[in-house]
């Protein structure tokens, strides 16, 4: 699965299989400080991803 | 997860609803807060303090799409690679709603940019930037009967509680959906119409209506306290879902009627704006590094 976090601008491969919620436990990152997107539609906790999936966690948080 | 109204996919989990639910949510969300809170009035001059982030360039969209007059208000300090990019998107945004666009610069008001500033003077950046857009925004608003902010339910949850922990009961009094010196012809009232939407929401809802731009820092942000409770506060929310809610509901009881700080409020000796003291922090911050 490609992910892109835009806050640390990174782009990484990762293998992972189940719901929106388990990948941000897995790359420890708390669901109300992010939205999560998919082909440009937004995706709920409960989303189940495929590991060829191309995910945007885009930061909620204002830029200062 | 289904929209709890309709049967399309949700976009949002709490509230869960699809696009078209979740932005009539929060646009009712906010003009309900304008009216509960008398914000502002049909026919007035609406200024909106707009940075070009997510949440100056919701609160434009939603007032423009419902009638008010609006004219975004922003200012450009003159830091390169952040505000030139920011003022790049809302000068496209504006531009495809037609709304009026004012740009005001500390290089036009004050002879450098904040870059230049910073330079030649080792001030801490966040204060005399904070200082001086103030000054500006106070000048410009002038000309409007209200001035709108993007402040949403994260950051008023994140002053209370560094007010808390401050024990600053004053600064509580100046707090709410409606804040600031009421009492004065230089000073043009500010409202803030996502006092009730989280980051989250706000978020989502720019994001739904193509109203964000690439993440994008302040390369001078350097509010290690604030950034420190914002994180606590993320991280209550999940064991306690509600706990911003409840500080700014509990913010908004705490306004006793107390000494608001602003009593002692008068005209600066050098450049005749509002001032706690007989000079103006603007004019002595102006005098300190030679603007």
């Amino acid at each position: 699965m490609d992910v892109f976090i835009d806050k640390d601008n990174r782009e990484m491969k990762i293998e992972f299989t189940g719901d929106v919620k388990g990948l941000l436990e897995k790359l420890k990152i708390n669901p109300e400080t992010v939205i999560v997107v998919r082909d440009d539609e937004l995706l709920t906790d409960d989303v189940v991803l495929k590991n060829n999936d191309k995910i945007k966690v885009l930061s909620v948080i204002s830029g200062g | 997860m289904k929209c709890g109204l309709c049967e399309k996919n949700a976009v949002f989990g709490n509230p869960a609803y699809c696009k078209e639910h979740f932005c009539g949510y929060i646009e009712k969300k906010v003009l309900g807060t304008i009216e509960k809170y008398n914000l502002i009035e049909k026919g007035q001059k609406v200024a909106v303090a707009a940075s070009g982030g997510k949440d100056s360039l919701s609160v434009l969209y939603i007032l423009n799409k419902y009638g008010y007059g609006v004219t975004a208000l922003a200012i450009d300090e003159g830091i390169s690679g952040y505000r030139d990019r920011t003022l790049a998107t809302l000068k496209k945004i504006c531009g495809a709603h037609k709304i009026k666009l004012r740009i005001v610069s500390f290089k036009g008001k004050f002879s450098k940019s904040l870059d230049e500033i910073l330079f030649t003077n080792r001030e801490r950046p966040c204060t005399v930037c904070g200082v001086f857009r103030r000054y500006l925004l106070n000048l410009h608003a002038r000309d409007y009967d209200v001035l709108a902010t993007g402040h949403n339910m994260d950051d008023e949850a994140q002053v209370t509680l560094m007010n808390l922990i401050k024990n600053n009961l004053s600064a509580m009094q100046r707090m709410g959906p409606s804040a600031g010196v009421v009492s004065s012809e230089k000073f043009t009232r500010r409202v803030k119409p996502l006092y009730f939407c989280t980051e989250k929401e706000i978020m989502t809802y720019a994001f739904i209506n193509k109203l964000t731009a690439d993440f994008n820092e302040c390369p001078n942000v350097s509010r290690a306290f604030r950034l420190r409770v914002r994180d606590m506060l993320n991280e209550i929310e999940q064991e306690v879902p509600g706990a911003k809610k409840n500080l700014i509901e509990w913010s908004l009881k705490s306004k006793t009627g107390m000494k608001t700080g602003e009593e002692g409020l008068r005209e600066c000796r050098a450049c005749g704006e509002l001032s706690s003291a007989d000079v103006c922090m603007a004019c002595r911050y102006m005098e300190k590094i030679s603007v």
